[in-house]
């Protein structure tokens, strides 16, 4: 079954402040979600607790009708983190197959993975030899693996150059269309441009939920930076 | 838990160490360094180095164990790579088993030189049962796995982790009986040496040491090795809070 994200009045309390408040929402199988906030708007958190490694304090979730951190979602969610999360002491290569052994999966997903993040080339070198924008498409290959039915990316293209960036999103697109639901988070504006639709937080709050065209007309800015601050004054 | 992810896990740490082979090259031959150190440092008083060349069997196995395991698995909890295996359908014991198969490899190639050069090359006589040297460093040096593996979850950088080694290790290195018999400790401290991994390590390699006791603390080493073992898997969170 394949029904997409439902969040519903999500809170995370962390060392007494509320990180996330009162959270709701759908996300439907195929679309391209950006989700934007300033540093510390909570969009980590967000993501860290839809994969089930934050514990959440109030509300509920649940990805394709089974509820958040339940052992079944381990294989359909696809996930990146904003720490590079993989061993710098093997090579790219060693790094996917160990991921794809782990799932459970054939080791030629992992040459099928490389090729999508443009790593072939130095799939024998180690991981402490990349550069940062390499680094994290480790991350985001081994994130690929499987057929994951959500990809949760957080801030994903940091660091990457804007060829490698359009490249990337040339594969968010495709696999939009292939069914996939993807949030990809970014404190960058002008990524807004190329999602179908964009959520943005601020202090652990939805401010905004619609297309980018909206976001736009509504705040009357010419560029998505100024609708963003436009926003964050108007809802201080 | 799974047999394959285990394996699978401890072929990846055998890989990593495989790509730093200065790591792996300190952590065989320093153990045997220092008992030749030692043994070259008696060399004047004929028959000392029989008595205490064996205990150190149980001492430097533990430690240099304790240190790379601590640091590797702090590097597994610090750099996301262990919040990124337990999003995938991977078990705490997974993890934790792949480490004590990987580092159980180490530390057996570990006391396998320090035992063999010890009975060669640096002259140490023979205890009575040859496999009892070599199994107890095995077992030394598991232990020193087991607890690393369980004290990195109180350290939050390869700086505090480093620090747990004079913490652990030298109190127990003092109370082991090895610069004092433990039954000439104070009353209080007896008790507390009596029950430390590091003193079984020891008694098991004392030369007047019965078979029958050299087993019993053999038995107590294994049980320090499976507690930690299950207090490093229990102390593997796999939300944060």
């Amino acid at each position: 079954m394949n029904s997409g994200v439902d969040v519903q009045h999500l809170g995370v309390i962390r060392r007494g402040r509320a990180v996330l408040r009162d959270l709701s929402l759908r996300i439907e199988p195929g679309e391209l979600v950006g989700l934007l906030g300033p540093s510390g708007s909570g969009k980590s958190t967000l993501m860290r607790a839809l994969v089930g490694v934050q514990r959440v304090t109030s509300g509920s979730a649940t990805i394709d009708g089974i509820p958040i951190g339940s052992a079944e979602l381990r294989h359909r969610v696809g996930y990146v983190a904003q720490s590079p999360a993989s061993y710098r002491d093997l090579t790219v290569e060693e790094n996917v197959r160990y991921f794809a052994a782990m799932l459970g999966i054939d080791s030629s997903d992992a040459d099928r993975v490389l090729e999508l993040v443009d790593l072939s080339e130095r799939r024998r070198d180690l991981v402490s030899s990349l550069s940062g924008g390499e680094t994290n498409r480790v991350s985001l290959a081994v994130a690929l693996l499987g057929e994951p039915q959500l990809l949760l990316l957080d801030e994903p293209t940091v660091g990457l150059d804007p060829v490698l960036r359009e490249h990337l999103w040339g594969v968010f697109r495709q696999l939009r269309d292939r069914g996939l639901a993807l949030v990809v988070s970014s404190h960058v504006m002008d990524e807004a441009s190329r999602c179908d639709r964009l959520v943005l937080l601020r202090a652990g709050k939805f401010i905004f939920d619609g297309s980018p065209s909206t976001l736009l007309s509504r705040t009357g800015a010419g560029t998505y930076d100024g609708a963003f601050i436009a926003l964050v004054k108007d809802t201080a | 838990m799974s047999l394959r992810r285990t394996t699978l896990t401890a072929y990846r740490i055998v890989t990593q160490l495989r790509h730093d082979l200065r790591t792996v090259a300190l952590v065989l031959l320093v153990p045997a360094g220092l008992v030749g150190l030692l043994a070259w440092t008696l060399l004047q008083r004929p028959g000392q180095f029989d008595a205490i060349g064996p205990r150190l069997l149980g001492v430097f196995p533990l430690t240099v164990m304790f240190l790379v395991t601590s640091v590797t698995t702090l590097r597994e909890r610090t750099s996301g790579t262990l919040e990124r295996l337990l999003t995938l359908p991977v078990t705490k014991a997974d993890i934790i088993g792949g480490y004590a198969l990987a580092f159980f490899l180490v530390a057996l190639v570990q006391s396998v030189l320090v035992a063999g050069l010890s009975y060669t090359a640096f002259g140490l006589h023979h205890l009575g049962w040859p496999w009892r040297p070599s199994l107890v460093a095995l077992l030394s040096g598991l232990l020193g796995t087991a607890f690393g593996l369980a004290l990195s979850a109180l350290a939050t950088s390869e700086f505090q982790a480093v620090q747990f080694m004079p913490a652990f290790i030298l109190p127990q290195l003092l109370l082991s009986g090895l610069f004092v018999p433990v039954s000439d400790l104070p009353a209080g401290l007896r008790q507390v040496a009596d029950v430390l991994p590091m003193s079984a390590a020891v008694r098991a390699l004392q030369p007047t040491e019965t078979l029958r006791g050299a087993t019993e603390q053999t038995l107590v080493m294994v049980a320090y090795v499976v507690g930690a073992l299950v207090l490093g898997a229990v102390t593997l969170r796999r939300h944060s809070k």
